[in-house]
């Protein structure tokens, strides 16, 4: 198994090294470039902006000035930002409690809500409340999570006045944006308890179970959920990190200052720098949230777990 | 209706007698007939058919619909954040334009561009995933890591990298989210070019010396079109939320185009008075979503045979 896991961890180098090539060179497409962000209203000669241009490194062709940042981002450095002169991982590391705090709190509101519904419905197959269940999530699957989130605002916060619009700060602050981000997913892991409990449901030894005479709740929670937990935890452990990743939506409603905001401003100063290294680092941790989850599955079933014993091969 | 069922019902007990003559008649039945049955049982299936239908024609008929100069986009200030009444069922923007009118204007931009964007991805997507699926080996590798490149990173951030990269327009939003969506595209028909190669037929094929542009094109791919047909319609369902998100954020279709993001965008600013501006177009977004949404899992389950009965 660590085996497998430091396999994957190399694999995921030439995966990076491209996304910082995709990604620098498509920002160098962008018309105009930070100069002229920092240069402003300043009315600037041309020598004045050729000199500005030199002293930031962009008077380089593309290629030299991406081997010079592939250079540093060899030895670990992800260059300093053009605009705010900070270091890219320390602004990076400034944002992303925030992205994670809304990313996890979201995570446990969908865990919370969709495992019991999708069991309940799973249960009551075929009946109004299973179909209920069903219409609801396909409603919160189709929904934009960014108009849900200023639908929320209305309602809760402009009319109700219960809850506060946006910004960070006490556990009020999270319940919103926490909400928004978790509903298309806990729509989609709804759907996947179902369908996973009605397929194991189905086996054998759960008869067997209820045959010994243990009681029917420890069949369905013990016996039935554990073996359906592997498509779950498959479902929850991408969508952790789609959220992650596309984080940037629900934060501009919320005003939450996480790292999709980073990357939209710095997108609009044209910040090569910074957009490049937050998309490497976001892109990481990401990659290293999908190996957990395949890792996780072989401490959840034994029978992955023996596979990996035997060196088998994915 | 019902006597027509009646009937098939003393007709298929008769033949119950002979049972071999029942089975010729099913089997008889076309694939897409059975498809068609199939997907006729799911009331969802059909209710998403129905909507997407209806949408369609909004799109084709925008203009008959409304009056794009006066309506959408012309501006009569007089009007303006009127609240939803008989005049304007929708109620008026901020610019006084009719909600309504955008809102059913906007079926067209919102259509096209995820129908274009997602035709896009899927050419490059199933073109690339065929040939990674049909030869094994280097090519399969090269596509194989550069699609884990595109993909490693998150497709609304990609999106917003590319549109803000490319400028704002229309077209470019549609290739933003073109790109974004080939990975998925190649992934899922390679896994099924793979399985799908290595049957008899492909065999036959390569023996009677066909090319293998022609073996891929004509031989393999029309055996995996069952599961992209599915991913290209759920995928337009996505690819629909992906243009208005970035059209909320200003990376999208240009004012004062009714795009249904960039009319939420515009609502926010109003959304302590005038709520009206945020509800409909938002409104708008889910049903389209919901009915591409539906039309996809209800494709999925008639064109997939182990859920047949």
């Amino acid at each position: 198994m660590l085996k497998y896991a430091i396999k994957r961890i190399l694999l995921m180098i030439p995966v990076i090294l491209g996304v910082s090539f995709l990604v620098y060179f498509i920002m160098d497409m962008a018309p105009g470039d930070v100069i002229s962000v920092i240069a402003g209203d300043q009315n600037l000669t041309t020598e004045q902006l050729a000199e500005l241009r030199a002293s930031y490194g962009l008077d380089k062709s593309v290629f030299v000035r991406y081997l010079l940042y592939m250079k540093n981002f060899l030895r670990g450095d992800l260059g300093t930002s053009y605009i705010t002169h900070k270091p890219v991982l320390q602004s990076f590391m400034e944002k992303f409690p925030a992205t994670l705090m809304l990313t996890i709190a979201s995570i446990l509101v969908t865990i919370i809500i969709s495992i019991p519904l999708g069991i309940y419905s799973a249960l009551k197959r075929g009946t109004i409340k299973d179909n209920v269940a069903l219409v609801l999530a396909l409603l919160g699957q189709s929904i934009p999570s960014f108009w849900l989130g200023l639908i929320l605002i209305i309602v809760f916060s402009l009319n109700l006045h219960w809850l506060p619009s946006g910004g960070i700060g006490g556990i009020k602050n999270v319940i919103l944006p926490a909400l928004t981000m978790g509903t298309g997913m806990t729509a989609i892991l709804t759907r996947t308890t179902r369908s996973s409990m009605l397929d194991v449901l189905r086996q054998d030894y759960l008869q067997t179970a209820r045959a010994k005479g243990v009681p029917e709740k420890k069949v369905i929670l013990k016996h039935a959920l554990s073996n359906a937990l592997i498509p779950i935890i498959t479902i929850a452990g991408s969508h952790f990190a789609y959220c992650l990743g596309g984080s940037v939506l629900i934060e501009t409603v919320f005003a939450w200052p996480g790292v999709g905001r980073l990357i939209v401003d710095s997108l609009n100063s044209r910040d090569t720098v910074m957009v490049t290294g937050c998309i490497i680092l976001k892109s990481t941790i990401i990659g290293f949230i999908l190996l957990l989850v395949d890792l996780l599955y072989a401490v959840i079933d034994p029978r992955i777990k023996a596979q990996f014993a035997k060196g088998y091969k994915r | 209706m019902k006597n027509k069922n009646i009937h098939r019902l003393a007709r298929d007990a008769e033949k119950a007698d002979a049972p071999i003559l029942v089975s010729e008649r099913y089997a008889r039945r076309s694939q897409s007939t059975e498809i068609w049955i199939q997907f006729r049982r799911n009331k969802g299936a059909i209710v998403g058919l129905v909507l997407v239908a209806i949408l369609v024609f909004c799109a084709l008929f925008a203009d008959v619909l409304v009056d794009y100069d006066n309506d959408v986009t012309g501006i009569n200030i007089s009007q303006k954040l009127i609240r939803p009444c008989r005049a304007h069922p929708f109620g008026t923007d901020d610019l006084g334009r009719d909600i309504l009118c955008r809102v059913l204007y906007g079926t067209r931009y919102s259509l096209s561009i995820g129908f274009v964007a997602v035709i896009i991805g899927m050419a490059i997507g199933v073109t690339f995933g065929a040939i990674a699926g049909y030869f094994s080996g280097l090519a399969e590798d090269i596509i194989m890591r550069l699609t884990d490149i595109l993909g490693a990173v998150p497709s609304t951030l990609m999106g917003i990298v590319i549109v803000s990269a490319l400028g704002a327009s229309t077209f470019n939003l549609m290739l933003a989210i073109g790109i974004t969506s080939i990975p998925e595209f190649v992934r899922i028909t390679r896994a099924t070019a793979l399985s799908v190669s290595r049957q008899d037929f492909v065999e036959s094929g390569r023996a009677a010396g066909f090319s293998q542009k022609r073996i891929i094109f004509f031989h393999v791919l029309p055996n995996c079109l069952s599961p992209i047909i599915v991913q290209t319609t759920l995928r337009i369902a996505s690819a629909i939320i992906a243009a208005s998100s970035l059209s909320f954020l200003g990376l999208g279709v240009p004012v004062p185009a009714p795009e249904w993001g960039a009319m939420l965008s515009i609502g926010r600013q109003y959304i302590r008075t005038y709520p009206h501006l945020t509800l409909f177009p938002g409104l708008a977004i889910m049903i389209t979503v919901l009915a591409f949404n539906l039309l996809g899992d209800g494709l999925r389950d008639a064109l997939d045979p182990k859920l047949r009965r």
